[in-house]
Parts: structure tokens; sequence; C-alpha cells
């Protein structure tokens, strides 16, 4: 195979499903958040892996979360971090923590303290209002290419 | 344990750092002979000598890279190894040279990074695998690869953004004092300015300039970011006995360390507690010297925050400390504690993955006393770190003169 001219990175690079990350994109396409759950030591995986990050066991489950979450940290970008992104400049590249404090439910005592971190974008005009720790929510954000992709916007702080 | 200081750095090389390369394109090859040829006479050694090497990558040879090297400049080797740690690269090559030597498998090992543009592919191909493994400005975009799945398709790429997070959660745990964030621009550019070699030589910056710059991937500007240029350095690492019959002071290597835990920094355990922690705290406890030891401290510098979480993490300051001990301290070669004494990446260029190697070679100026205009006095014990990725893996030296 021989490419011929400079890469050409116009089309945005796509997620592509493995048999092991599968549930979770499945699962974004009905608008529910999945995460995996260690059944041994309680901890949340994500990205979605065939062994539990924490302890390496295989008891791994589904395990469907509210999908609200916090700002770990995020940077506006205002030059495109790579070219097939130009036209989301401002980009709000962010990390959010979900699955804080929420568990498997009935049948488990096992409650995950700390939440699964996500590598996302935020999506909001009020560049301003954006903070470290505040509460994001889910948006399903689905392409033509039957992938959809979970980007997160500010909880309306309203009461 | 560790090492014993019973290998040092002999002979160095380091092309001229360029904005616009104006000599002739290279293979990485070509420079391997090339800069090792350069480092090899500046100790005062042959090609013959050399019975070991360490390896990164190679453009021309994603795959047996030590041997494909090895042939080419035609050495027969008893270590060929290859680093994978991008920025990390040269602090680490160094300590593996230098262990390997220890463990009596060689006494003449050869270390260098390629950092100038090749030759044009026929045709205007350009080359399958390189356009595979860096689209998108990636490490990897193979299905399978983590990054490849949950990072590019949100445009989490390249470094900027991700420099960019860590520095805005230190503001929102710490503070944040973009002054601060540019005197560390302003004291290395007074240094680049004391070296006729970097490429920001004779263009002193201020406060406000930095300020002033363009806004990249907020809080970041574009001052506070590395210039990339074309270069290219490599180290000869030699056994005592071997150093004996060199041209230089010889400059031990005494202490080292390497850490890493993730690639991606969404998935580390504390975007602010970066692994030089770790790796600062073997380099300092093996060679037994105290932070207040040190003369000069030649920190890998891509962005200015790289710097600050360096400071601290490897114990100058406490945690939170940073910015009021950029403001407290002169990082220049005047000053009270300086820091990239030739300017750093910041001030001299970032050669690509050769970057990193310009802190390696500045050390060893300092300490054998030839760094002219920006020589520190009475320089002995150099500190040096590598950082590769987005603050993922870093590794840690301390070198002494002999």
């Amino acid at each position: 195979m021989t490419i011929t001219g400079q890469p050409t990175a116009i089309v945005k690079p796509r997620p592509r499903p493995t048999p092991t990350s599968q549930p979770f994109w499945d699962a974004l396409r009905d608008e529910r958040v999945v995460l995996q759950h260690c059944r041994d030591c309680g901890s949340w995986v994500h990205y979605p892996r065939s062994r539990c990050v924490s302890c390496l066991s295989d008891a791994l489950d589904w395990v469907e979360v509210s999908g609200r979450g916090t700002v770990y940290t995020f940077a506006i970008a205002w030059q495109p971090t790579a070219p097939p992104f130009d036209d989301e400049v401002p980009q709000i590249i962010a990390v959010v923590e979900i699955g804080a404090g929420e568990g498997p439910g009935e049948g488990s005592t096992v409650v995950s303290a700390a939440g699964a971190r996500i590598s996302t974008t935020l999506v909001t005009t009020e560049l301003e209002r954006l903070r470290v720790g505040m509460a994001v929510e889910p948006v399903f954000d689905h392409g033509a290419d039957g992938m959809t992709l979970l980007r997160f916007r500010p909880v309306d702080e309203a009461p | 344990m560790g090492l014993k200081g019973e290998a040092a750095i002999v002979g160095i090389a380091e092309y001229r750092p360029e904005r616009k390369y104006s000599g002739r394109p290279m293979f990485d090859l070509e420079q391997w002979a090339d800069l090792s040829a350069l480092a090899l006479a500046d100790a005062g050694l042959s090609s013959r000598d050399v019975n070991g090497i360490v390896v990164s990558r190679l453009r021309e040879s994603p795959h047996f890279v030590p041997a494909t090297v090895a042939e080419y400049c035609g050495w027969s080797v008893n270590l060929a190894e290859h680093v994978d740690l991008g920025g990390a690269n040269s602090v680490g090559a160094v300590w593996r040279a230098a262990a390997a030597i220890e463990l009596g498998m060689c006494d003449v090992v050869v270390a260098a990074i390629a950092g100038r543009p090749p030759p044009p592919q026929p045709d205007g191909a350009v080359d399958p695998l390189i356009a595979r493994q860096y689209a998108f400005g990636a490490s990897s975009a193979e299905w399978g690869s983590p990054q490849a799945e949950f990072e590019l398709p949100y445009g989490h790429i390249a470094q900027n953004s991700g420099y960019a997070m860590i520095a805005q959660r230190y503001g929102a745990l710490y503070g944040y004092d973009e002054r601060a964030m540019a005197k560390i621009v302003v004291d290395q550019r007074t240094n680049a300015c004391a070296n006729p070699e970097a490429v920001f030589h004779g263009k002193p910056v201020t406060i406000d300039d930095v300020l002033n710059s363009k806004m990249v991937a907020d809080p970041l500007r574009l001052l506070e970011i590395v210039m990339p240029v074309s270069g290219g350095a490599a180290v000869v690492v030699a056994s005592r006995e071997v150093a004996r019959r060199t041209r230089h002071r010889p400059v031990f290597v005494t202490g080292c360390g390497e850490h890493l835990a993730h690639k991606t920094p969404t998935y580390t355990a504390d975007m602010l507690h970066t692994p030089i922690g770790p790796a600062a705290e073997s380099a300092f406890a093996m060679a037994g010297v105290a932070r207040s030891d040190v003369d000069v401290a030649q920190l890998y510098d891509c962005y200015t925050i790289t710097v600050l979480l360096t400071i601290e993490d490897s114990g100058f300051c406490a945690k939170g400390e940073g910015m009021a001990f950029v403001r407290d301290h002169e990082l220049t070669y005047r000053g009270d504690f300086p820091v990239n004494t030739h300017g750093g990446q910041l001030g001299f260029g970032q050669a690509g993955g050769a970057g990193g190697m310009s802190q390696v070679v500045e050390a060893v100026h300092q300490v054998r006393g030839e760094a002219g205009d920006r020589q520190v006095g009475g320089c002995d014990t150099a500190y040096v770190s590598g950082t590769g990725g987005v603050m993922s893996e870093q590794g840690a030296l301390i070198v002494q003169g002999g």
C-alpha cells in the first residue's frame, strides 16, 4: 500500500468498537451510560478492559450509571488539536469523572466511592462558567455512522 | 543497590538547532553515524571502541532498530537496547548505558537521537507506516488501541490540550499566577541569549511579551510552548577505566530513576503528582545527593507547566508552592537556582525526540566548565529530567564531575 501526498486527516477519527468495548458503545446509542464494575474489588473500569484495572480480576459486570458527574479538568483549544477538528474550535477538551458514589445496585453492597474518568468534550457556549469540579450531565452525540459519542454539558444550576 | 557511579558521559555531540533546516536532508541512520563520529571524537575514542548502543525510534526501520543501527555503523555490540519513552528517551538511554557498563557487559556505549529532516520520499510518497502510525498526530490510530478508540474521536490529540488540562487543574487546586508561569519563559530566554547555539539567541522576551502571545490551549500561551527545530544529539557513556583516557572531565552518572503509570493523563491517579516524583526520589537517594547540592537543574520543558511541576515533584519545593518558588528565585545561569542554562527547549529549541538530549548535553557542558558566557561557577552536580508524552513517562539523572 502506498499513500501519496501528505497523510490527509480531513476525516475525523471515529471509534471502532472491539469485542470487549461493544456494550459500552451499544448503550450510548440507546442513550444509556454503562461502565464495567469489578465484582472482586468494587472498582469502576474505564475504558473497557478484559480485566479489572485495579486488581486484574476478570469478574467484570456491565452496570448502568446515571452518567452525571463532575469536571476533573478541562482546556479550551483555540487552535484545533488536529486538522479534522477545525470546525469544533474552540474545543472544550475535558476529563469528567462519572459513577462516583454509584454502585451496581440491588444484590450488591459495593458502592464505588471513586468514579471513573473519561476523556470527552464539554458542550456549552458559556466558556466563562466553566470550572474544575462543576456538575455535568451526558450529551449523546449521535453520528451518521451509527456511533454515539459521550459528551457532557453543565447541569443547569437553577433549583 | 543502584548505580555506583562507575560510568561517565565522556563524549557529546549536538547539531545546532534551526527553525528552518539549512543543510542536506539526512536519514536517521546517517545522523546516527554522523553524531556518533562527532561524539566519539569529542571523547577521543574510536569507532572500534564502541561495544554498546541504546537506540530509540528510527524513521527508516521501526523494527529491529538496534541491529539496523549496529550494522550501519559497523559496530559489534554486547548491549543492544531500545528505549521507547518519548522525551524521556534521553535520560532513559543514559542510565541504561551506565547500568550495562556497571554490569560489565560493555564499556563504551553510544546513544544518539536524530532530529533532522529526511530526504523527501521518491515520487512524493509518504511512508505508509509513518502515515498510519502518526495519523491525527497520535501515537496510535490502530484498531484496539485505547487511544484510538477513546481519545482521538473527542479530539484528545497531541500535547497542547493535555498539558493545558494539567495546568487548569493546578490553577483550580493551588492557584495560578500567569506572571510566574511567564517568568519561566523569560528566565530561560535570558539563558538562551547567553548561548550562541540557541534558536532564540539575541531575542530576549518580557513577561508581558509572554502574556500577550496568542492563547493556544487555555491557559497555555504560544510562548509557553516549545519551538520545533531541526537538530539531534549523541552521548558516549564509558566505564571509569575508559574515561581515564578520554579528553574531558568525565561526568559520572551517580543516580537515576524512572516512573510511569499511564499513556493518557485522563487515567493517572492524580494529574498533579507527576511521575518525576518517584523518579527523582530514586535518583537523589541513589546518588546520596541533597536537593541543595544541585548546582544546575536541566528540567525537561516542553511547556512551562512541565517545569513548574518538575520543580515541585522533584522536591525542590513543596506541592503547591511552585509559583512562589519561581517568583522568589532567579532561574537564569546568574541566578540562585539555575534552570535550563542552555535556554531549555523553550529557548534553545526542541529537535523532536532529541529535545530531551539537549538537557543531558547541557549538564555535561556545565560540569565540564565549558559553557562559556552561561557557565555556572563551580558546577559539579547537575540534575536532569526527561518527560515523555503528556507527563506520562518521566526519568531523572544525577550527574557529577569526576
